[in-house]
């Protein structure tokens, strides 16, 4: 007599039951699971974006612009300095991975390396004894700007996002310098993409009115001077341009807020600036009252106005040939901030929300369609124990939906083929073990020894079949890429699942039965 | 209740040896047809390997594909299919990688959708839009081949710790054998080979590696109960005990495949395709390829017979 303790079969009933209640919102409507008890209220399971519609997106940040970046602020740290200690130098320029500038003074040399010390203390200095300074970032230094750089870049990316109003982004960082966005239902990220690729540096500068403008058309800037181009081109797709001073007057680090609005009925961007930048900017307004200076955006000339009187209050507006929406988009980008490197987009994939739900459509049909199949024929076969599989095999279902939900695992396309081959080897399970029951009957045993032993044996079987290919997809989890990890995570799932309902379930129901019945032969 | 139908009433008495030579020529064959094919004409890539461009557009009209494939190689794009999916309205464009990198291709996604704009008017439903730059496809391939390689060794170090060395390593052969001659029909066939069929070929690999094991597993219990059977004997026993299984499982494997192939859409055609020639290269392979090959290595059964000699002299 196979004897299941009572406390076992309350257990695995509770369980079943959880799983069913917390499987089905998956299944109903978000309005129907809005009116359900509390109770009942159990999370849905998070579609992939190739299954609802939506838009992925995979972008770098370019680390070595931020390389590029800090070596050229570092060279104008070293001019400065050295200007100011009235140092004698030449040849001050990057060279590779660092800053090198050779003195002029053999002597300077012990000064020359305590100054450059002063700079940045993260960097390494080595003055050699023919005079040439050099200063350079070990790897973990770069390292550690890299990754400030990218937690900079996924905060204002998030920034960005969520001023667009996208409902449920998802922003993480990917591997070592890549940003993962995923934007549940936006079927045109073209919008999204240009407002991410864009760096958005802002920065006032003074234009130089010492360039003549045959000097500006040859490419010629003064000293201290660089050639900027308008943001706009002209109709014959020449574009503009202006001759400003290197130094930047105010930064657009210190603007606080910018917002789209109207002057005289033309759509102009407003700005305000923190108290520094207010100082900064009031300053410069008033020096140079008259004067023309200019607004850049990620070095082009986005408006050049003259300065009428000075701005003592820190805010004013920028005026520039905008439309609503040029005006929308920029006052976005300068509220959020800055990029601290270029962005660049890796990898799209758009699926359309009709798309995706034909997807679903299809796959589910076909799933319904090979799962009734299955389930008739296994009535065929096995007639009641037939019937005890299907059960087994909803509640696998069931099981595999309710902890992906609880995890908060994404079920994807490539997801929906792991569930295929997590069914497919739960079928194998019940097969395994009525084949084994018809066999053990033909070597002449009653039914209760036929089931106790055939339930023995094939869940030998059923473990190590199991388990190699659970490890089969540990290994697809910790290697594989997106929508192989999605493969590997329902299959994972449905493969542990299925030791509970396909074993322990099936062994429950067929005992029960048995007891019940206590027939003189098995029906199968 | 009526009473349930028995494929087989019996167990099977065949000898699976018989033809084990001509079928290993047979998977020789398949296998190397793959391998030339594979070498020789390549594997079809889809964009997610290869890199480039897929665009899915819905046009109002019943779609002008000539003209459609006039304006978008006017844009000069370098390789441009357009393909229609047969009576709908919906079309495919396919771009090949740009040369620029990543943001020529993204520039090129911009050029299509305005110039179908201009055509076609703002109408336009755009269905699926893929980019991938030359650096991901390039580590799709590699993240899929390091994740199918350590997933085959880590089947083969718990198959050889259950089973043996002998039964691991054939199981793997068998496994490696499903895998190309799938890869091999790809090629052979000219299929879009994308990350859905990487997809359906490790799952293949799971369903050829389940039915190894059960095999597997039975000869062990067999070789507990009848000490003194031949090897070869004993793996026909073991075969035919399981026959039946085998026969059920696969046939509803198969059977549900066959109902992805025929309902499944569009988007699913290539991982049920794969999956269907699978399920039968699978189930053959465990028959004839793993069993005998395991026969092979035990060196025709002889280290079987001595390894059971030696337990029963220690016991």
């Amino acid at each position: 007599m196979i004897q299941i303790q009572r406390w076992k079969i309350i257990v695995v009933a509770l369980l079943c039951v959880w799983g069913v209640l917390y499987a089905l919102p998956s299944f109903m409507p978000r309005a129907v699971v809005d009116q359900l008890p509390r109770w009942l209220h159990a999370d849905r399971i998070n579609l992939g974006l190739d299954l609802q519609g939506g838009s992925h997106l995979l972008l770098e940040v370019d680390t070595r612009a931020v390389k590029v970046d800090r070596l050229q602020n570092l060279v104008d740290d070293v001019r400065v300095t050295f200007r100011n200690q009235r140092l004698n130098y030449t040849d001050l320029g990057v060279d590779g991975d660092a800053v090198s500038v050779r003195l002029r003074d053999l002597n300077d040399r012990e000064k020359v390396g305590t100054a450059l010390r002063g700079i940045d203390p993260a960097a390494t200095v080595v003055v050699s004894p023919e005079g040439v300074a050099r200063l350079t970032y070990t790897e973990k230094a770069w390292e550690d700007r890299f990754t400030a750089a990218i937690q900079q870049s996924l905060e204002i990316v998030r920034r960005r996002i969520d001023e667009t109003g996208t409902r449920e982004p998802t922003i993480v960082r990917h591997g070592k310098d890549r940003i993962l966005v995923q934007l549940p239902g936006v079927d045109d990220p073209e919008r999204i993409k240009r407002l991410l690729g864009t760096t958005a540096k802002m920065s006032f500068h003074l234009v130089d009115i010492r360039a003549s403008q045959a000097d500006i058309e040859a490419g010629r800037a003064p000293a201290g001077s660089m050639i900027v181009e308008n943001d706009r081109a002209a109709p014959d797709g020449r574009r503009e341009r202006l001759a400003v001073l290197r130094r930047v007057a105010v930064s657009g680090e210190n603007l606080t807020d910018s917002q789209p609005t109207f002057n005289n009925g033309e759509p102009v961007v407003s700005f305000r600036f923190d108290a520094i930048g207010a100082r900064k900017f009031a300053e410069v307004t008033t020096e140079n009252t008259n004067k023309p200076f200019a607004i850049l955006l990620d070095n082009r000339v986005i408006s050049a106005p003259n300065i009428r009187e000075p701005i003592l209050g820190g805010s004013g507006i920028i005026t520039g040939g905008f439309t609503v929406q040029s005006a929308n988009e920029l006052a976005l980008l300068l509220r959020a901030g800055a990029l601290p490197a270029p962005l660049k987009v890796l990898e799209e994939r758009t699926v359309g929300p009709d798309l995706g739900s034909d997807s679903i459509r299809a796959g589910t049909v076909a799933i319904i369609i090979g799962y009734a199949l299955i389930a008739l024929l296994m009535v065929v076969g096995y007639g009641l124990f037939g019937i005890f599989a299907n059960v087994t095999l909803i509640l696998n279902i069931a099981f595999t939906i309710a902890i992906m939900a609880g995890l908060g695992a994404t079920l994807t396309l490539p997801g929906l083929a792991g569930m295929v081959l997590g069914l497919a080897m739960s079928v194998d399970a019940n097969v395994l073990i009525y084949e084994r029951m018809r066999e053990e009957e033909r070597l002449g045993r009653s039914p209760f020894p036929a089931v106790d032993v055939s339930f023995q044996r094939a869940y030998v079987t059923i473990v190590d079949s199991n388990l190699t290919t659970l490890i089969a997809a540990l290994f697809l989890y910790a290697l594989g890429s997106g929508p192989v990890r999605g493969f590997a995570v329902t299959l994972g799932i449905g493969i542990a699942c299925s030791m509970l309902t396909a074993v322990t379930v099936t062994r429950m129901l067929v005992v029960g039965w048995l007891k019940w019945a206590k027939p003189k032969q098995l029906p199968i | 209740m009526f009473r349930p139908v028995r494929l087989l009433s019996k167990v099977p008495k065949v000898d699976y040896f018989r033809f084990h030579k001509l079928c290993f020529a047979l998977s020789v064959a398949l296998c190397l047809i793959s391998v030339v094919s594979i070498a020789v004409r390549g594997l079809n890539y889809g964009v997610d390997f290869a890199g480039g461009v897929l665009i899915e557009v819905r046009t109002p009209g019943a779609p002008d594909l000539a003209k459609m494939r006039a304006d978008i190689g006017a844009l000069n794009l370098g390789d441009v299919v357009l393909q229609d999916f047969g009576g709908s309205n919906d079309v495919l464009i396919r771009i090949e990688r740009q040369t620029g990198g990543e943001d020529a291709e993204m520039a090129a996604v911009l050029k299509v959708r305005e110039t179908l704009a201009k055509t076609l008017g703002g109408n336009v439903e755009y269905r699926r839009v893929e980019v991938v730059g030359p650096k991901v496809g390039g580590e799709l391939i590699q993240d899929g081949i390091l994740a199918v390689t350590f997933s085959l060794t880590g089947i083969m170090a718990y198959m050889a710790f259950r089973f043996g060395w002998r039964a691991g390593t054939a199981g793997v052969v068998a496994i490696l054998h499903d895998c190309l001659t799938t890869v091999g029909l790809f090629s052979v066939t000219g299929l879009q080979f994308d990350l859905n069929v990487l997809a359906a070929v490790v799952t293949i690999a799971g369903i050829s590696i389940n039915d190894t094991v059960v095999i597997d597993d039975r000869i062990r219990e067999n070789a507990r109960k009848f000490k003194r059977m031949d090897f070869r004997e004993l793996i026909n026993l073991s075969v035919n005990q399981t026959m039946a299984r085998t026969v059920v499982t696969n046939g509803l494997v198969f059977l549900a495949t066959f109902a992805l192939v025929l309902f499944g859409g569009p988007v699913l055609f290539g991982f049920s395709f794969a999956m269907l020639w699978g399920v039968i290269a699978g189930t053959y392979s465990t028959i004839y390829v793993a069993a005998p090959l395991e026969w092979y290595l035990s060196n025709r059964g002889k280290a079987h017979a001595k390894e059971l000699q030696a337990e029963a002299g220690s016991t």
